[in-house]
């Protein structure tokens, strides 16, 4: 049974670094990363089922760790080797109750929630973080009886989505999948949840102008999760959603999806001033500079110090920048954040959101991101699925989806499947 | 030798190609056999003695006015108003008509003894004129004697504090405009009427309004019923300003307007050769034409543009009449017609220009697409009376590179008309609703309108406005030569040469259709029979 292996391998990580840089994704052949034969990992403890993936998706984070870009805060939270792929929708080969109790069948197809938080790993009393259903911000994400892993995807003991012999899940992490969902629509849901958490946790209000910036995987479910959770009522509706789209096909999809406005980055700043009515201290020829106003809220999701550095020239002064994307080290001016007193947050995961069906309850991510992924037909994103054997250009494709007019790049681990 | 009129070609095998201007450069074409094209009438002899001519006009004004001097006394207030840097086209050698008409004006003032005196750029919603530009339309003796005490000022139509609502016509229109000059003991209003739509109550209502007022007539319906708006008597613009300008009058606001005419001599002897036809052509405005065309091949835009808006034009004075608006007007009309008319037998299936580097817009700056479009589909199309020179459902080919530049000093707003307007719409109508009052009210542009030199941020969406009644009148907007992209964002369909754009255009107007082609320049105006 195939599986791709991720092995610590400093030559191989110096060497995808170097390829990396003529475009990520390109380093995947002399990168760490290898096809090998490997038996699924066994069960590390009771309430760890078998999965088979499905379908597994390829993140951007991903792409950070294969082209060896990834920052250094995740080295202990990490161990090796490990099979990537925390974007999996599968099949799971025995009965279990599954995440909040709820009864899945031997074969029923699930999404894994894929943080190794304290239920995963046996840890008793779970953490505050944990006991608050908040699993992304677990604190012991190094303990346990697993060895460490922020997620599934990034650890030695579970296995990971891209491999057809399977991973170990352990059962709180399953979530199963409506049958109205497709597997394209399911592979999505685990970055569905990521962006329905990081709407919710932003302080939108009502009238607010918010601008997102970057429409890939994560920006485009960023865009459906403000339009979505404020027709629904979880959300207060926004008087404008602005992204900032490179491509034409990322501009098309952010329509359809609900934004006000999709544009150019570069003409981003120009959106943002004009819907807040703002005057722009660079005259009429700087629009890269500060705006007198801004955004109420500008959501990042590419992370990168140029996202980073125009997230904070087109926030009002007070107002937030979420940061979705993930980033890395970056070289970034804080005076405006300073001067402005702008509120820059993680956005990271998911875990339990206000407004459950009991009276101050709450309501998970997953189950939000369900109803998102169905509703909204998320596997629109899905642009082309590889078999684990062509996963040199998998990852190229995908490191370069925007440029080739693709949004997600997922590999396909049904069985009978080739292309 | 009388001048010629102007002369409808039939082209046939002995023709040679045609010229078309082509932004920053030009191209010579090969129409089909049997296609028409439109010359303009030769240049009306200048008069001789401009300066004695102007004095004449104000001491023998037209309508129910008094001689200048008449209306002139020591303690009172007088205001000048006058055109601004969208006329005429190219530029005026120097000295400009307005700086003889205003040094005339204030030699009447001085002898009169007033001394309270007030010039003011008519600006309406256009951008703020450099000093340079101000002080090549006044002169330097002018500028020199008003702008440093502060009276030489510039027409702001944001500025609440110098704004005068005057009231509403018997069809609801607002009328607000400049207080100064509202509340002059006389307005002298100076005018250059290098096309048919200039001057009249258009002077006063338009030049001196503000947004709240020019609303009423720059909007999409005014414009579709405006056929043209080049023909006074069949444009709802021009009744709209003509109720507008009759209110002021009955409000008491005293106008004495100086209306004035040159003629079509655009280009200096070193580009004669635009004007002339080619069958004209010497051999020297051959090899003149080759060089030129092949030099401009390799000049960056940019510095082509430079060049080309450095081009000061010979145009001259034919007329100067003055006294009571509406009668001055007519005289006006008549003047212009007589330079620029031209008889045309009967409607086109498809209409070809060529598109220059200048439009009304873009003086010392940047044609952007939207401008293109303007001149393209709002003054060229409606360079007509009776009937447009192309039939309803035709098809209008243009030549022009169409490159997507803006300058951002000038066109702030026009980026973001471009960028977030033409993107989701290029309906006037659905425009104006959704997306004007934002663009209009934007305090970002209106602090460049009013201290920079910027237009007001209203203004790209008056310029599609502008093509309202072309946009609703013909099947297909084909660009020869334009950017692709641009010239899609503006709805219009690119082409990469005219053969092309010609094959194109069958498919609207069907297999062998009449083609006639507007030659410009120099300006002229089809009266369609």
């Amino acid at each position: 049974m195939s599986t791709l292996l991720f092995e610590r391998s400093l030559p191989r990580f110096a060497a995808a670094r170097v390829v990396s840089s003529f475009g990520s994704g390109r380093g995947a052949g002399v990168g760490p990363l290898r096809l090998v034969e490997q038996d699924a990992p066994e069960a590390p403890a009771e309430g760890w089922v078998h999965v088979d993936p499905v379908l597994s998706g390829i993140c951007g984070s991903d792409l950070s760790t294969l082209d060896g870009r990834s920052s250094r805060y995740f080295e202990d939270i990490v161990s090796f080797p490990f099979v990537p792929g925390h974007e999996v929708v599968g099949v799971v080969s025995e009965a279990v109750d599954g995440a909040e109790g709820v009864a899945l069948a031997a074969g029923s197809r699930v999404v894994l929630q894929p943080v190794l938080g304290c239920a995963a790993r046996g840890i008793e009393p779970p953490c505050p973080a944990c006991q608050a259903g908040q699993v992304g911000n677990c604190g012991n994400l190094a303990f346990g009886h697993i060895r460490p892993g922020l997620q599934t995807g990034f650890c030695a003991d579970t296995g990971g989505g891209w491999s057809s012999s399977g991973l170990v899940a352990h059962r709180t992490q399953l979530y199963g999948v409506p049958a109205a969902l497709s597997d394209e629509d399911a592979v999505t849901v685990e970055p569905v949840a990521c962006a329905v958490h990081a709407v919710l946790n932003a302080p939108i209000a009502e009238g607010d102008v918010v601008a997102v910036l970057g429409a890939g995987t994560l920006g485009l479910l960023v865009t459906a999760a403000v339009s979505h959770l404020a027709t629904t009522g979880r959300c207060p509706p926004p008087s404008a959603l602005l992204v900032g789209a490179r491509y034409a096909h990322q501009q098309r999809l952010a329509r359809e999806l609900g934004c006000t406005e999709a544009l150019p980055p570069d003409q981003l700043p120009r959106a943002v001033r004009r819907h807040t009515r703002s005057l722009s201290y660079g005259g009429a020829s700087g629009m890269t500079a500060t705006l007198s106003g801004g955004a109420d809220v500008v959501i990042d999701c590419v992370g990168s110090a140029e996202s980073i550095a125009q997230s904070l020239a087109i926030v009002r002064p007070r107002g937030t920048v979420a940061l979705v994307g993930m980033p890395g080290k970056v070289s970034v001016d804080l005076a405006p954040l300073w001067h402005r007193e702008v509120r820059l947050a993680g956005a990271y995961a998911y875990g339990t959101e206000r407004g459950g069906p009991a009276p101050g309850g709450g309501v998970s991510t997953f189950a939000l991101a369900l109803e998102l992924a169905e509703a909204l037909n998320t596997g629109r994103l899905v642009s082309a699925t590889y078999p684990l054997t062509r996963f040199e250009e998998a990852v190229a494709h995908a490191g370069a989806a925007g440029r080739r007019g693709a949004v997600k790049i997922a590999f396909d681990l049904r069985k009978g499947q080739t292309r | 030798m009388s001048r010629r009129p102007g002369f409808v070609l039939e082209v046939d095998k002995s023709a040679p190609p045609t010229w078309f201007w082509n932004g920053e450069g030009f191209s010579l074409e090969t129409l089909p056999e049997g296609s028409r094209v439109i010359y303009a009438p030769e240049p009306i002899e200048p008069i001789k003695d401009p300066y004695r001519a102007i004095r004449d006009a104000l001491l023998h004004p037209v309508g129910d006015r008094d001689p200048l001097p008449a209306l002139l006394r020591p303690g009172m207030t007088l205001t000048i108003c006058f055109d601004d840097i969208s006329l005429p086209l190219p530029q005026m050698e120097a000295p400009d008509v307005r700086q003889m008409v205003i040094e005339t004006v204030l030699d009447m003032a001085a002898e009169a003894g007033v001394d309270d005196v007030v010039l003011i750029a008519a600006l309406a919603l256009h951008r703020r004129m450099t000093e340079e530009e101000l002080r090549h339309a006044l002169g330097d003796r002018v500028y020199d004697a008003f702008a440093p005490s502060g009276l030489l000022t510039q027409h702001d139509a944001e500025d609440p504090s110098n704004l005068l609502y005057i009231g509403e016509t018997d069809q609801g229109e607002e009328v607000e405009i400049n207080k100064r000059a509202a509340t002059s003991d006389l307005l002298v209003y100076v005018n250059i009427n290098l096309v048919s739509m200039d001057g009249g109550h258009k002077s006063v209502a338009t030049g001196l309004a503000s947004y709240r007022s020019l609303r009423h007539h720059h909007n999409p319906q005014t414009m579709r019923h405006s056929k043209s708006f080049m023909d006074q008597h069949r444009s709802e613009l021009h009744s709209s300003n003509w109720r507008m300008g009759r209110l002021i009058a009955e409000s008491g606001v005293k106008v004495f307007q100086i209306e004035t005419t040159l003629n079509n001599d655009t280009f200096p002897p070193n580009f004669a050769f635009l004007q002339k036809r080619e069958w004209e052509w010497s051999l020297r405005d051959r090899a003149t034409y080759t060089a030129t065309s092949k030099a401009l091949e390799k000049t960056p835009p940019r510095l082509a543009r430079q060049i080309f808006h450095s081009i000061r034009s010979p145009h001259a004075l034919t007329s100067v009449q003055a006294g009571e608006v509406e009668a001055v007007h007519e005289l006006t009309t008549a003047n212009v017609w007589a330079q620029q008319g031209v008889a045309v037998e009967g409607q086109t299936d498809i209409l070809t220009m060529g598109l220059p580097f200048i439009c009304p817009y873009n003086v010392n700056s940047i044609m952007n697409p939207i401008l293109v479009a303007c001149l393209g589909l709002g003054y060229f199309f409606n360079m007509y009376r009776g009937k447009p020179l192309v039939r309803e459902g035709g098809v209008v080919i243009m030549r022009h590179p169409t490159r997507p530049e803006f300058h951002p000093g000038h066109h702030p707003s026009y980026i973001d008309f471009y960028e977030q307007v033409l993107t989701q719409t290029v309906d006037p109508v659905r425009m104006s609703k959704e997306f004007e009052e934002s663009f209009a009210t934007d305090p970002w542009y209106i602090h460049l309108y009013r201290t920079g030199h910027a237009y007001h941020g209203v203004h790209p969406f008056y310029m599609w406005y502008w093509c309202a009644h072309a946009l609703q009148h013909v099947g297909r907007v084909i660009v020869v030569g334009g950017d692709t992209k641009a010239v899609r964002r503006l709805g219009f369909t690119p082409a990469s040469s005219l053969d092309d754009a010609l094959e194109m255009a069958t498919d609207v107007v069907g297999p062998s259709p009449t083609l006639t082609h507007l030659h410009n320049p120099p300006i002229l105006m089809s009266d369609v029979q």
